[in-house]
């Protein structure tokens, strides 16, 4: 299977036959990829709305929604909602494919992706056409979703819900440097694209989590790729082929956060950045993501993560001549904040 | 040099045996089930079944957050949930560490200028939605997933009532 960057490539130099209309489609798609990383820039939508939560801790399903849409039009540049999601998922994908929603529920209830995000994105697929069962909610296992406040659901009539240990992982190993690991059968085989739906966190040994860490959740053994504060085990996991192709976009759950003594619910480093983070690179995503947790650490008087000794590395490692995964470079990361 | 003869040979295989059973006494913890029942402590319902996890496995449980414990000689590690009032959602993880000094590096490693000290075990602090504290080589975290008023007091309640059964 070509991964995303070959693909363009090809588009750009003619190389993708134009004799099928999904050939087409995805050559159009290219053209709004191309218009997303505008003068070659990467870009990342950071929307916020401060009344999210309104006065309880979960946040407002119907404030979620509109956040999303605006996160979606600020990052599309397509005002109606349906013509966002439209020009983002390939046609093909829309009338039959099937899209995992990967999210995170490995904090426990406190810090897991919001359903009411979970939810608003499968609301918006299906009404861009995409049919309720071709959606996939999933994560590690059952108790993970249940930490999303999601439920688990095989029925092909509804939106569909369940983990790893249900869907079980591929025979054989893949391998791309430190990285030795089975892959789930949910991205595998299931899945024709994944959405990720990571949530911002602190993290004892990477220094944060969010989009390309989120991955750890699609293998079957994550601690193997520990070491080092899990530099290179992140940039080497997001380089296997399934990883990079399918999981190219991802709207980041910036609702809630811990900035320090993740990924562990702690309520006491508890805040909330009311905050979507969207983009396609991912690794201008994380490097977005760990100045979000600086920020909040320098305006708390906790020392930086390079100086507790937990710098994110991955993120430059995963930017490097041999991984080449998307830009840490902030003169190239397009921010847009709305 | 003396050799020893079949005689002492044995009395000196059953001594070795005797000492070893002592010496395995003497490690090993006592199996304890750290969670009260529901209504042992006022108000509280433990909601959840006890899950165990062996050192090796903590990654299951919290992946990326088992290293500290792991530096620290973490045993085993045991958590089950709880609901006060059928309200304050909880959960408590019991750490059973090597020694008291892995559980005093957890606890102290995880204070901060903002906690508040509290008489529970042989050390303990508390904030608004949290309870940890340590008693010999066990550590105790409760955490409850919303700010309630009263939470705090309700958690010290529980971690009275978990102490009490380490």
């Amino acid at each position: 299977m070509k991964s995303r960057r070959e693909f363009l490539k090809e588009a750009a130099t003619g190389v993708v036959l134009l004799g099928s209309s999904a050939a087409a489609d995805k050559l159009a798609l290219a053209g709004v990829l191309e218009q997303h990383a505008a003068a070659g820039k990467s870009k990342v939508v950071i929307a916020r709305d401060a009344s999210l939560h309104g006065a309880g801790t979960q946040p407002n399903e119907q404030h979620v929604l509109n956040l999303l849409d605006k996160a979606m039009s600020a990052y599309t540049g397509r005002e109606k909602p349906m013509e966002a999601w439209k020009s983002v998922i390939p046609a093909d994908i829309l009338a039959g494919g099937v899209i995992g929603l990967k999210v995170n529920g490995l904090g426990g209830r406190g810090i897991s992706t919001h359903a009411a995000l979970t939810m608003a994105v499968a609301e918006r697929l299906q009404q861009a056409g995409v049919r309720a069962g071709n959606i996939l909610v999933w994560d590690r296992n059952e108790r993970d979703l249940a930490a999303c406040g999601m439920t688990i659901s095989t029925d092909p009539s509804r939106v569909r819900c369940y983990g790893n240990d249900a869907g079980g992982f591929d025979d054989e190993p893949v391998s791309w440097g430190t990285a030795n690991i089975r892959l789930a059968k949910i991205l595998t085989r299931e899945c024709a694209m994944v959405i990720n739906l990571p949530i911002l966190k602190d993290h004892g040994g990477a220094g944060i989590t969010f989009s390309m860490k989120n991955m750890y959740g699609v293998v079957d053994k994550p601690f193997t790729l520990h070491a080092n504060n899990c530099n290179p085990g992140v940039a080497d996991l997001n380089c296997l082929p399934a990883v990079r192709g399918k999981v190219w976009f991802t709207i980041g759950d910036a609702i809630s956060s811990v900035y320090d003594g993740g990924p562990g619910f702690h309520p006491e480093r508890l805040w909330y950045p009311n905050a979507l983070v969207v983009g396609e690179d991912r690794v201008a995503l994380d490097y977005t993501a760990w100045q979000m947790i600086e920020h909040k650490r320098a305006e708390v008087g906790m020392p930086t993560l390079e100086g507790v000794g937990r710098a994110p590395k991955y993120i430059a490692t995963a930017a490097d001549f041999a991984h080449q995964l998307g830009t840490c470079d902030p003169k190239r990361i397009k921010l847009v904040e709305v | 040099m003396k050799a020893f003869g079949p005689g002492r040979w044995k009395k000196a295989v059953v001594a070795l045996a005797i000492a070893a059973a002592i010496m395995n006494a003497g490690c090993k913890k006592k199996d304890v089930d750290p969670f009260p029942a529901s209504g042992a402590v006022a108000g509280w319902e433990k909601t959840g079944d006890t899950r165990v996890f062996a050192a090796k496995d903590l990654w299951q449980y919290i992946d990326g957050g088992a290293e500290q414990y792991l530096q620290a000689g973490v045993v085993s590690t045991a958590t089950s949930d709880y609901k006060y009032q059928d309200q304050l959602e909880t959960v408590v993880d019991v750490y059973t560490m090597g020694d008291a000094a892995g559980a005093r590096k957890i606890l102290e490693s995880g204070q901060t200028n903002d906690a508040k000290r509290v008489q529970v075990g042989d050390a303990g602090i508390a904030y608004e939605q949290s309870v940890t504290f340590r008693k010999g080589p066990y550590l105790v975290r409760i955490v409850a997933y919303e700010a309630t008023p009263g939470a705090q007091q309700a958690l010290i309640a529980l971690a009275h009532g978990v102490e009490a059964k380490l």
